[in-house]
């Protein structure tokens, strides 16, 4: 379904020391640096799987999607979803994708969450029934109802993310990417942001990319994870592969507690337990010195 | 195909006719400054000992108070601070994963913008003037043909304004500050527009140079055939190069923008 082939992308970041004296001087002579944002990324996806895309702030994490989802163009490289190129058929392209941004609001500021979920229908062009079907599910399965005629600025953050993430959703595309859906967060909601993901990939066979710091989003969600350090893919595999090579110190335990995890029921289970999965990826990102 | 643009259209204009203060506050200050205007206009003619200038003042007035009744659809300076934002916070990730040209929703959003702000403030202007006691009175057109000209031209100018200030808008992705090319754009584009004085009351040279600008077909143009100033023959022309500019401007602009795009930078991680 994706295959993301080469990628690379660098930015020009202008950069002065601090002060006045330096300041005066930018204005004559601007000091920028590259920075590669992605250094020759390649991995395939395939249709169904939720996949967890993690790395430590500034890894290219979130360029990644962007680039996936046709915003940002790269310097080189190539990607395929679904038989488009994300940056160069854009528009016939996004009808097939839903993104969430978690740091970012789609939704009209002043105005109820309805009506921005009917600008979207007009804009993605939905059928009347359709519309109505998709937003009975995703009401229920959010918990929308007492939200839909509320002013968006007069949401909490939690509920402000539900409507989000239905507002991706409307247009049933069949891939979807999670840029950190959980940041901020309470555990209440972000049990809720899970369940959903997860029925939507199981029932309507959704495919789902997500970026987040929050361990406990992956272990409950995805299988495979792709950890990604200084523009550089550094691991892709299982859960349980990154387990073995680094958490090998309690083997049996740690598999009763990845089991637990996983149904996202037991959020104390590897707070007790002997190596989490987050002080794994604090392992990988020293070995990698991130 | 024009479907989810209108629906853009829909919910900005609904969205700016809940400003009612803001319209009633902008009355007040439009009626405030049609005097200024109109004063100073009279006390130039009370002087003038040259030969008759080419707008009576009855011309100018009329042209007064349309401009100040129409002052959302012809200001460059008008602005939408959310699309500033949208381009300067990053927010434009969002836009860009719609199935749809960027330029034709914000397009849409400029153009519900000033409709709304104009709905709310031309009747009462318009009402008020038509009954002020002489000079400052605002006089019918000569003819219906006049009217309807002027209607069209009006409306047409309104697309034009958008499609330049849509430039601004553009130019932001590379400046990342929507000030510079706000201040730029009003300050020249509104002079030349006739928004200051009334074209024909330019000398000859400036004359010459706002003829081959577009700008005046936004706000000069439509008032003056409004006025009869301009003939309803010269009118009928009018609207042709209004439409021509209309053309070029969104041509370039659409260009201007998919290279913008191109290039974007989502800013703020």
């Amino acid at each position: 379904m994706i295959e993301v082939n080469g990628i690379s992308k660098s930015f020009l970041v202008s950069k002065r020391p601090p002060g006045l004296a330096h300041a005066v001087k930018s204005l004559f002579r601007r000091e920028y640096t590259v920075v590669e944002a992605l250094q020759n990324i390649s991995f395939t996806i395939g249709s169904g799987e939720i996949v967890g895309y993690i790395g430590p702030n500034g890894a290219g994490k979130s360029t990644t999607i962007k680039t996936m989802s046709g915003i940002l163009v790269p310097d080189s490289g190539t990607c395929s979803i679904m038989g488009y190129t994300p940056w160069k058929d854009r528009v016939s392209y996004v009808k097939n994708i839903g993104v969430v941004f978690g740091q970012r609001s789609q939704l009209w500021w002043d105005v109820p969450v309805l009506d921005s979920f009917e600008l979207l229908r007009d804009i993605y062009r939905i059928p009347p029934l359709e519309y109505r079907s998709t937003l009975a599910l995703l009401v229920e399965t959010l918990d929308l109802q007492a939200l839909l005629h509320t002013p968006v600025r007069q949401l909490s953050l939690g509920q402000r993310m539900r409507c989000e993430i239905a507002a991706s959703l409307l247009h049933s595309p069949s891939l979807l990417f999670l840029d950190e859906p959980t940041i901020g967060l309470d555990a209440v909601s972000k049990i809720a942001v899970r369940q959903f993901i997860k029925t939507i990939n199981e029932e309507k066979g959704v495919t789902v990319i997500l970026t987040t710091h929050d361990m406990n989003d992956i272990e409950a969600l995805a299988s495979r994870l792709l950890l990604i350090g200084k523009g550089k893919l550094l691991y892709d595999g299982t859960v349980q592969g990154l387990r073995s090579r680094y958490g090998s110190k309690s083997g049996a335990a740690e598999a009763s507690q990845l089991q637990q995890a996983s149904a996202s029921t037991s959020e104390q289970g590897h707070s007790t337990g002997s190596l989490s999965i987050e002080d794994i990826v604090v392992q990988m990102y020293k070995e990698y010195a991130l | 195909m024009i479907k989810p643009y209108y629906a853009v259209l829909r919910l900005r204009l609904s969205n700016g006719l809940q400003y009612r203060a803001a319209a009633y506050a902008g009355i007040g200050t439009q009626f405030f400054f049609g005097f200024i205007f109109i004063m100073v206009f009279e006390a130039f003619y009370a002087q003038t000992s040259a030969a008759a200038p080419q707008m009576s003042l009855s011309e100018v007035v009329a042209y007064c108070w349309l401009k100040q009744a129409f002052l959302a659809f012809i200001v460059l300076w008008l602005r939408d601070n959310e699309l500033f934002q949208l381009i300067t916070s990053g927010n434009i990730a969002y836009e860009l994963c719609r199935p749809s040209g960027i330029y034709g929703l914000w397009y849409a959003k400029l153009l519900a913008q000033r409709l709304s702000s104009a709905l709310l403030r031309c009747l009462p202007i318009l009402l008020v003037s038509f009954f002020l006691p002489q000079p400052y009175r605002l006089e019918l057109p000569p003819d219906f043909a006049a009217f309807l000209l002027f209607v069209c031209s009006l409306i047409i100018g309104l697309f034009l304004i958008v499609a330049i200030s849509m430039l601004i808008y553009i130019s932001v992705f590379i400046t990342m500050s929507p000030a510079g090319s706000l201040l730029m754009f009003s300050v020249f584009g509104e002079f030349f527009a006739g928004m200051i004085i009334p074209v024909p009351l330019m000398p000859d040279w400036m004359q010459r140079i706002v003829y081959a600008l577009p700008f005046h077909w936004t706000v000069d143009f439509p008032f003056r055939v409004y006025t009869g100033n301009i003939s309803t023959l010269d009118a009928r022309a009018g609207l042709l190069f209004q439409l021509l500019w209309l053309a070029a401007l969104i041509f370039i602009g659409k260009i201007a923008m998919n290279k913008a795009l191109r290039r974007v930078v989502v800013q703020g991680g």
